[in-house]
């Protein structure tokens, strides 16, 4: 039913970013595919969303930066109205992988200027990024770094940033580790203003050279008297993080992969998609959006459609732009957060240092629980924008449309989304049950109306719509 | 008088109950069983160690940590089996990895079925309960995660339950019946698209059973206000509702302590005794308590040496097992502090196999074969006060 060129794009512009509502996406398939990929990897092109009016009726946006909620909930606002979608997914992509959290620190303002450097950074060169990470406040405190003392090493950071940001396990040795670990004392931050009367600061960023062990070290083979900065380099050369780094794009933006640990045993799902981003990471010298051109526009990405399981603020994001809903300032953007929570995922505030486990792992009895009774409430009341402009398309038919073509459209209109024979099936019986959709009489419009929310709910309840 | 429940001479025997505690990050066993008399003790950790006046001796050598007296007091109870120095083969220093092996028993290779799967699978190999297995909190434990296999993963147990939005009694029940066909697929549709629809029926099973659960309970007994003591609390709500559970998962996370440790484990281990010990009153409250077996366990052990706040990742860690049916006292050895033992300079060496302790608990508690599911034979431990399950 949906033409292919539709569904290429509604793709694409799920993965790059969080879906789009029907008139956006058939804006964006208008026009070639690789154009859309050229501005969607090259976000500065695009003028930024204004958040001046959000922060007038969410003060604690600009104000008090301490309530992580609403900080989240502007985060979701982003993710539903930025016109440069990819710059919010590869936010949440590196927060996926260089996963630190509000837990430990319980300090909201410097997790926001992490997840600020993430999108600010997100597509630039990942020498970059693992630099700013490693001076990042946030990752600092979180993984004990301000506790890495040149005359007693503490070896967290040195053990993650090999094992979960950069290279995966197998890859360099426990002296490495601690050589690494060597290479990072004296990095840390500031004494933080005293949280009273005004509320928490966010931390800054301070090299000590009286605490850094400047002596010589040995790490993958190479001997210097190496910082933070040398080892960064020197990871950013190995093929080994090249293949990591591609492996978690992989699994975030194509189809769904096996969880970390295993990598270093379980052969990637698609090991000529691994190799061929590799080579484009190797080749540009670890630029990311170099990467992202050559993943959008592979044809392992095109065939990849409804292959991963979306993640729940996926979900919820996606949810909401098919409601149609939180386009401007409506109150009710903080919910999102405890929507999310609920469903296995809170933003700022992965479980681990390993970040979320993805694909099934995501679903369970509980949170499939909760992803559909969200996606049902959302889309359940027929008023709002998103069912109502589904409601206008089957009108302007002009013609009564029987069970079959009805729930085809709903499908198309909701997603594109394809669904099992069961599912249509089972979506076709209902719809069957009151006959033709009908909208002469006002009577008639009403009883379609309920018909068709009803339909929408059904097909967000359903397991093809867990997938992206 | 026999009360619902309750086991008499005649009462038809009550089957076996597992309770699994994780404590996620590698709980530091010596700081929690100190090893006080030992110089090496004290001189590998001049700044992480519990301070002697502090600490809660129960045997000539050992000492619980200050925090740790429920725990004690349990133990002087007789109810408390501590078993010392658990680990395996060159022990991952990964929490990730060496999580997995615990879950799956697969130190060598990545494997995808946990034990605890493995169990449900034999317990209930047509899957007619969905509440054979239930974790409380957020995700699934991979222990309890195989294909084929419904465990129950509630977070909230007060609103649990699909579709509660729909305004209409009568809506709701026809687009469950709906919701239920669409989660009835042709086998084979793909593997994870399989996963869901077996995830979404066990849901609608388990759902209309568990939602009883709450309204059933009433205890006088406080719980610590944690997490911790929330699931066990709802570990204890439907375990009292009778509704065939057998394997229950809790966690308890946060126990990764490179820096701060001092304050951070006295928090902690307050949190996780005190839960514990209200967890075993509220068991006996209801008459409960006699089917019942607690398993506290983590990834590993800790580093002998501080790195000046903390301490880093080890090997040689060790669990408790708590219940009424427990010989209370101490199992396999404690780990040799002395630095001339110390695996790779800095590790202590574990003593006892962790398959070890769970073909324990299969074959003596839940009267299962384990050679299957911990993937061979260990040396098992006798810390049961008479044979139970089989």
């Amino acid at each position: 039913m949906a033409d292919e060129r539709l569904a290429l794009m509604a793709h694409l512009l799920r993965r790059a970013g969080f879906g789009t509502s029907r008139e956006e996406l058939e804006a964006y398939a208008a026009r070639p595919y690789e154009e859309v990929v050229e501005e969607l990897v090259n976000p500065e092109r695009i003028p930024d969303l204004d958040e001046s009016v959000l922060r007038r009726y969410y003060p604690h946006l600009g104000a008090n930066q301490d309530n992580p909620n609403s900080w989240n909930g502007r985060w979701v606002w982003r993710m539903v109205n930025s016109k440069r979608p990819l710059e919010e997914k590869m936010a949440l992509f590196w927060h996926h992988v260089l996963a630190t959290g509000w837990t430990k620190s319980e300090h909201t303002p410097t997790m926001i200027e992490h997840v600020e450097m993430l999108r600010r950074d997100g597509l630039g060169n990942f020498r970059k990024i693992l630099v700013e990470l490693s001076k990042d406040p946030a990752m600092i405190y979180w993984l004990d770094n301000n506790e890495n003392h040149a005359k007693s090493i503490n070896e967290n950071y040195g053990r993650e940033i090999l094992e979960l940001f950069s290279m995966g396990i197998g890859n360099y040795s426990e002296t490495d580790i601690k050589n690494v670990a060597r290479a990072f004392t004296g990095w840390t931050f500031e004494q933080p203003i005293p949280l009273y009367p005004y509320g928490h600061y966010a931390s800054k960023f301070v090299f000590k050279p009286e605490d850094h062990d400047n002596s010589e070290k040995t790490f993958l083979g190479n001997t210097g008297k190496f910082n933070g900065e040398d080892i960064v380099d020197i990871i950013c050369r190995q093929p080994a993080t090249a293949r990591f780094v591609s492996r978690h794009l992989y699994n975030f933006f194509v189809a769904d992969e096996a969880q970390v640990p295993a990598w270093s045993v379980q052969e990637p799902r698609d090991p000529e998609a691994i190799a061929t981003l590799s080579k484009a990471f190797l080749d540009s010298d670890a630029d990311i959006r170099s990467v992202m051109r050559v993943l959008f526009n592979s044809d392992f990405f095109k065939a990849a459609q409804f292959q991963r399981v979306k993640c729940p603020i996926e979900l919820v994001a996606g949810v909401i732009k098919l409601a149609g809903t939180h386009r401007g300032v409506d109150p009710g953007l903080v919910a999102f957060d405890g929507a999310t929570r609920v469903m296995g995922q809170t933003l700022m505030d992965p479980p681990t240092v390993e970040g979320w486990h993805t694909g099934k792992e995501w679903i369970d009895g509980g949170t499939l629980t909760e992803r559909v009774n969200f996606a049902v409430s959302q889309v359940s009341d027929v008023k709002k924008p998103g069912p109502q402009s589904i409601i206008r398309r089957l009108a302007d038919y002009g013609r009564p449309l029987g069970p079959e073509e009805l729930v085809d459209t709903v499908l198309d209109l909701a997603g594109p989304l394809q669904v099992q024979p069961e599912t249509r099936q089972a979506l076709v019986e209902l719809a069957a049950r009151d006959g033709e959709l009908r909208f002469g009489s006002d009577d008639e419009r009403q009883k379609s109306e309920e018909r068709v929310g009803r339909l929408l709910r059904l097909t967000v309840a359903s397991r093809e719509y867990q997938f992206a | 008088m026999a009360v619902s429940g309750h086991t008499n001479g005649h009462a038809k025997k009550k089957d076996p109950v597992l309770v699994v505690v994780q404590l996620s990050g590698g709980n530091d066993f010596m700081n929690t069983v100190i090893p006080f008399t030992e110089g090496a003790y004290y001189d590998a950790r001049p700044l992480v160690h519990v301070a002697k006046k502090d600490q809660l001796p129960f045997t000539d050598t050992l000492a619980f940590h200050p925090a740790a007296a429920p725990l004690r007091d349990m133990y002087l109870a007789g109810d408390v089996a501590i078993i010392q120095g658990i680990g395996y083969e060159n022990s991952s220093r990964s929490h990730f990895r060496a999580m997995d092996i615990w879950h799956t028993c697969e130190p060598l290779k990545i494997a995808t079925e946990g034990w605890l799967a493995k169990v449900v699978r034999e317990i209930d190999p047509q899957g007619s309960n969905p509440l054979t297995a239930v974790s409380f909190g957020r995700g699934l434990p991979r222990a309890l995660a195989a294909p084929g296999v419904t465990a129950t993963s509630v977070d909230n147990l007060d609103n649990y339950g699909l579709l509660n939005s729909i305004q209409t009694a009568e809506q709701r029940q026809e687009d469950l019946s709906f919701f239920k066909r669409m989660y009835t697929p042709a086998i084979g549709t793909g593997m994870v698209l399989d996963y869901l629809a077996h995830t979404g029926n066990g849901v609608l099973a388990g759902a209309d059973m568990l939602k009883e659960a709450p309204r059933l309970y009433t205890s006088s007994v406080q719980y610590p206000d944690c997490a911790i003591g929330k699931s066990l609390r709802d570990v204890v709500r439907v375990h009292t509702a009778n509704l065939g559970t057998r394997i229950f998962y809790t966690q308890h996370g946060g126990y990764d302590y490179h820096a701060q440790e001092n304050p951070s484990h006295f928090r902690l281990l307050s949190e996780l005794t005190q839960s514990l010990r209200a967890f075993m009153q509220d068991l006996r409250e209801h008459n409960a308590s006699d089917n019942v077996t607690v398993l506290v366990f983590t990834e590993f052990g800790r580093r002998m040496k501080d790195n000046g706040s903390g301490t880093d990742h080890g090997s040689g860690g060790g669990a408790f097992l708590i219940g009424d049916r427990i010989q209370g006292g101490l199992y396999s050895e404690y780990p040799s502090v002395k630095p001339a033992d110390w695996l790779n300079g800095e590790d202590l060496r574990h003593t006892f196999d962790f398959r070890g302790v769970y073909g324990t608990l299969l074959e003596q508690w839940l009267g299962l074969d384990p050679t299957e599911i911990v993937g061979g034979t260990y040396e098992q431990l006798r810390p049961f006060k008479t044979a139970a399950g089989a």
